[in-house]
């Protein structure tokens, strides 16, 4: 396939290496500057000897806040369970998260979590896209954000926004709306590799190379004069297809050495937490790993005993794994939900919908060590220090991984923020 | 006297100063009602002072650095023994003007779900979240024996009432039936319709939450949950199963017209039916006995039930609620 000509001419798309690095050092030491510039090779192609990564934990349904990250033992609304220390001096957690314990000094915590939204339609698509739904527009998912953030370019690269559910659909999801399918999310249904990798037995290998040397040289022919980034979605869509199918062993857990198979375990999100890790590794820009489910109107000390006694050893294997590889630094890690869960114990020892005071856990690339962002009252009901919201949130993974959250996409001639302007990134939280 | 499921009716209402009563006992003398909750307390009430002023205060005692999950009394009443979320049991002085502990004893790693004090008073089994039942020394916290079987949380343990076999009930279902003298696994009761994997939610749901002999031992009762299609929504149907003790097979499966309910309780009354009490979306008492799957009467209570205990005279039946209150039914005609 031909280059890319249609977006060429303008001035931001002619930047050598120089202006790139002055244009970082004039957005601050961290910044890579926004979406205005990436659709540059020469500017992808700094970019991706330093990549950054980021793998989303998502808790579905709502993990509850006093059960993992803001504990109040002792108090009408703390539950049964014990708080204890971390190796993050003073902080403590749930005793539901020992192993997390031990790995806190890669961490922080908001703690300060405002969001009002205690809804899971409404809350998803807030922590997901930055902002509050609305029929005026249609928002990209994170992962679509930070696949085209964080795109080193080429037609041939493998997606960047992978989501891993014990069920998952198993196609390509439309979350990327304006950004375009190229960053919509690719479903691993089960952690097994993407539907349709798989060259049909029937399909001889010649055949198949016969048939894309054919389709390519048709689709250059009608690119001379015709070209426009929906065909080259098109294009795009066919060759990330090759090659998904060239390097399908990416998304095969069996080739990690026995011994991090075995330190993962053998559960769903074990394998799932493994896999995310073996993704962001071969170059996958985004990641999201489900856990399910944390929606526990009924027994929910029961039930969070069984969830995040299952969360514990994977995740922490996953933070201690990504720092021994060096990958710590460039791989920002976030565990989210939807929501949090009532302060308030219900009559079947649930707890209900939340949305007003809960946690976020986040570290990695770009995050300060050991932070915790923020607090709630004594018995967590309200936030009484440093409240922030799912769009601050947004603007400090950008930042986390480099991008400079202000920045704006480029659409087709419109200019649309890439994070909700109305916040900024929580700069006391950023390394 | 005997009581007459058919006469119960709410006679005393006695209120905690927290939300969320849990576990409760009779003081085996008649004296004490003691109940639980979820701020780390347990209440003592006066019987005799509490039915002449319904609204007079009860004791609060507390040591425990988690919720209590089941208590015992030893038949002098002069011992109280609470099973803590905290790894521990605790020994109190049950008569006590302020009672403190007597004894701590970090009995497992976890909560204790379930504890029952032997025929001869003089030992008491205890079981929970780290799947091994022990078997202690009243008299002076030493351990005696560990019994291990069990692949999931233990949430129910009782005694043969001839004091030689001890048994406890699983979050998967299962009855583990051990000789106390040799601590060897004797069998297995498959209750399994008590459990379920549910999954979309991707949860374990159900369990032994209530295990009862008879004084006669021709059965072993197994109470809990089934059908939990939605465990997170509270979607569930309460189910006993009825085991024939020397076949092990079932042979009743109690059902009661209260559906999205399930089990927290039970008790064998010596008159020989089995009392249970439900929680979930209504709450209320319900009877079987061995000539039928179906309840042979219901009694609806004010609210979900936590849990329940009977006096020993089998009277009276408390049970437990979330909106701070124990509530005694009476088994007798209204005074």
């Amino acid at each position: 396939m031909k280059p890319c000509h249609y977006s060429c001419g303008s001035a931001e798309h002619v930047l050598s290496r120089r202006h790139f690095f002055s244009s970082l050092a004039g957005a601050g030491a961290a910044a890579i500057p926004g979406l205005d510039f990436f659709s540059s090779p020469a500017v992808a192609a700094e970019m991706s000897s330093r990549q950054k990564r980021m793998i989303v934990i998502n808790l579905a349904g709502g993990l509850s806040q006093l059960e993992s990250w803001d504990p109040k033992p002792g108090t009408s609304t703390g539950g049964p369970f014990r708080a204890i220390p971390t190796s993050v001096p003073g902080l403590h957690i749930s005793e539901l998260l020992p192993k997390t314990a031990k790995v806190m000094h890669h961490l922080a915590l908001v703690r300060s979590l405002n969001t009002n939204l205690p809804d899971h339609g409404k809350g998803t698509y807030l922590m997901n896209t930055g902002r509050r739904q609305t029929p005026a527009m249609e928002y990209p998912a994170l992962g679509a954000v930070v696949a085209k953030a964080l795109d080193a370019g080429g037609a041939t690269a493998l997606p960047g926004h992978i989501i891993i559910s014990p069920k998952g659909s198993g196609g390509r999801s439309a979350d990327s709306a304006y950004l375009g399918p190229k960053y919509g999310s690719v479903s691993l249904d089960g952690g097994k590799a993407p539907q349709y990798t798989e060259r049909p037995a029937s399909l001889a290998e010649e055949a198949s190379i016969c048939a894309n040397d054919i389709r390519r040289k048709l689709n250059d022919r009608f690119a001379l004069r015709r070209r426009t980034a929906q065909t080259d979605a098109y294009t795009q869509s066919y060759e990330q297809g090759l090659e998904l199918m060239r390097r399908r062993d990416i998304f095969d857990i069996t080739k990690e050495a026995q011994k991090d198979q075995d330190r993962y375990g053998s559960d769903d999100f074990g394998r799932h937490c493994l896999l995310a890790r073996r993704l962001v590794e071969s170059g996958i820009s985004y990641v999201r790993v489900t856990h399910s489910n944390y929606d526990t109107h009924n027994e929910n000390f029961n039930f969070h005993l069984e969830q995040v006694g299952d969360f514990d050893g994977p995740f922490s294997t996953l933070v201690t794994d990504l720092f021994e590889r060096g990958l710590l630094d460039s791989t920002l890690i976030v565990v989210m939900s939807e929501m949090g869960r009532t302060p308030t114990i219900n009559a079947n020892y649930g707890r209900d919908h939340w949305g007003k005071a809960w946690s976020v856990c986040l570290g990695g690339a770009g995050i300060q060590r050991g932070a915790i962002i923020g607090a709630t009252n004594d018995t967590g009901t309200e936030v009484k220090e440093r409240e922030v919201d799912a769009g601050h949130l947004f603007h400090t993974y950008l930042a986390a991984l480099g991008v400079k959250s202000t920045r704006r996409f480029d659409i087709a001639g419109q200019k649309v923020p890439m994070a909700d302007p109305a916040f900024a990134p929580i700069e006391e939280l950023l390394a | 006297m005997p009581a007459d499921p058919k006469l119960a009716h709410v006679a005393l209402e006695l209120a905690a100063d927290a939300r969320g009563l849990m576990a409760c006992r009779f003081d085996p003398t008649g004296k004490y009602l003691f109940a639980t909750a979820e701020d780390r307390s347990i209440y003592r009430w006066d019987l005799a002072a509490a039915a002449k002023e319904p609204k007079s205060k009860p004791t609060a005692f507390s040591a425990h650095e988690s919720w209590m999950f089941d208590l015992a009394v030893t038949a002098d009443g002069q011992t109280l023994i609470s099973a803590g979320g905290d790894d521990q049991l605790i020994w109190w002085p049950a008569a006590a003007d302020a009672p403190a502990p007597i004894r701590k004893v970090k009995a497992h790693e976890g909560w204790i779900r379930s504890i029952a004090l032997s025929p001869d008073g003089k030992q008491l089994a205890s079981g929970g979240n780290d799947r091994i039942v022990r078997l202690w020394n009243v008299a002076d916290g030493a351990k005696v024996a560990e019994f291990k079987g069990a692949e999931r949380d233990v949430w129910s343990v009782v005694f043969h009432p001839g004091g030689q076999w001890l048994l406890a009930g699983d979050l998967d279902g299962k009855v583990h039936q051990w000789n106390i003298a040799d601590g060897k696994l004797a069998r297995t009761f498959e209750a399994t319709q008590l459990h379920g994997f549910e999954t979309g939610q991707q949860v374990h749901y159900g369990g032994v939450r209530a295990l009862v002999i008879s004084p006669d031992a021709k059965w072993l009762v197994a109470g809990g949950l089934h059908k939990g299609t939605n465990p997170l929504g509270n979607i569930q149907e309460p189910l006993a199963l009825r085991f024939d003790w020397e076949s092990a097979k079932v042979a009743r499966q109690h059902t009661t017209t209260y559906k999205r309910e399930r089990i927290w309780a039970m008790h064998y009354h010596p008159q020989g039916f089995i009392v249970a009490a439900l929680g979930g979306a209504q709450g209320a008492l319900v009877f079987w006995n061995d000539a039928a799957d179906a309840s042979f009467h219901t009694f609806a209570l004010p609210g979900t039930a936590r849990s329940m205990c009977v006096s020993a005279d089998g009277l009276q039946v408390a049970t437990t609620h979330f909106d701070s209150k124990v509530r005694i039914t009476k088994l007798t005609a209204k005074a």
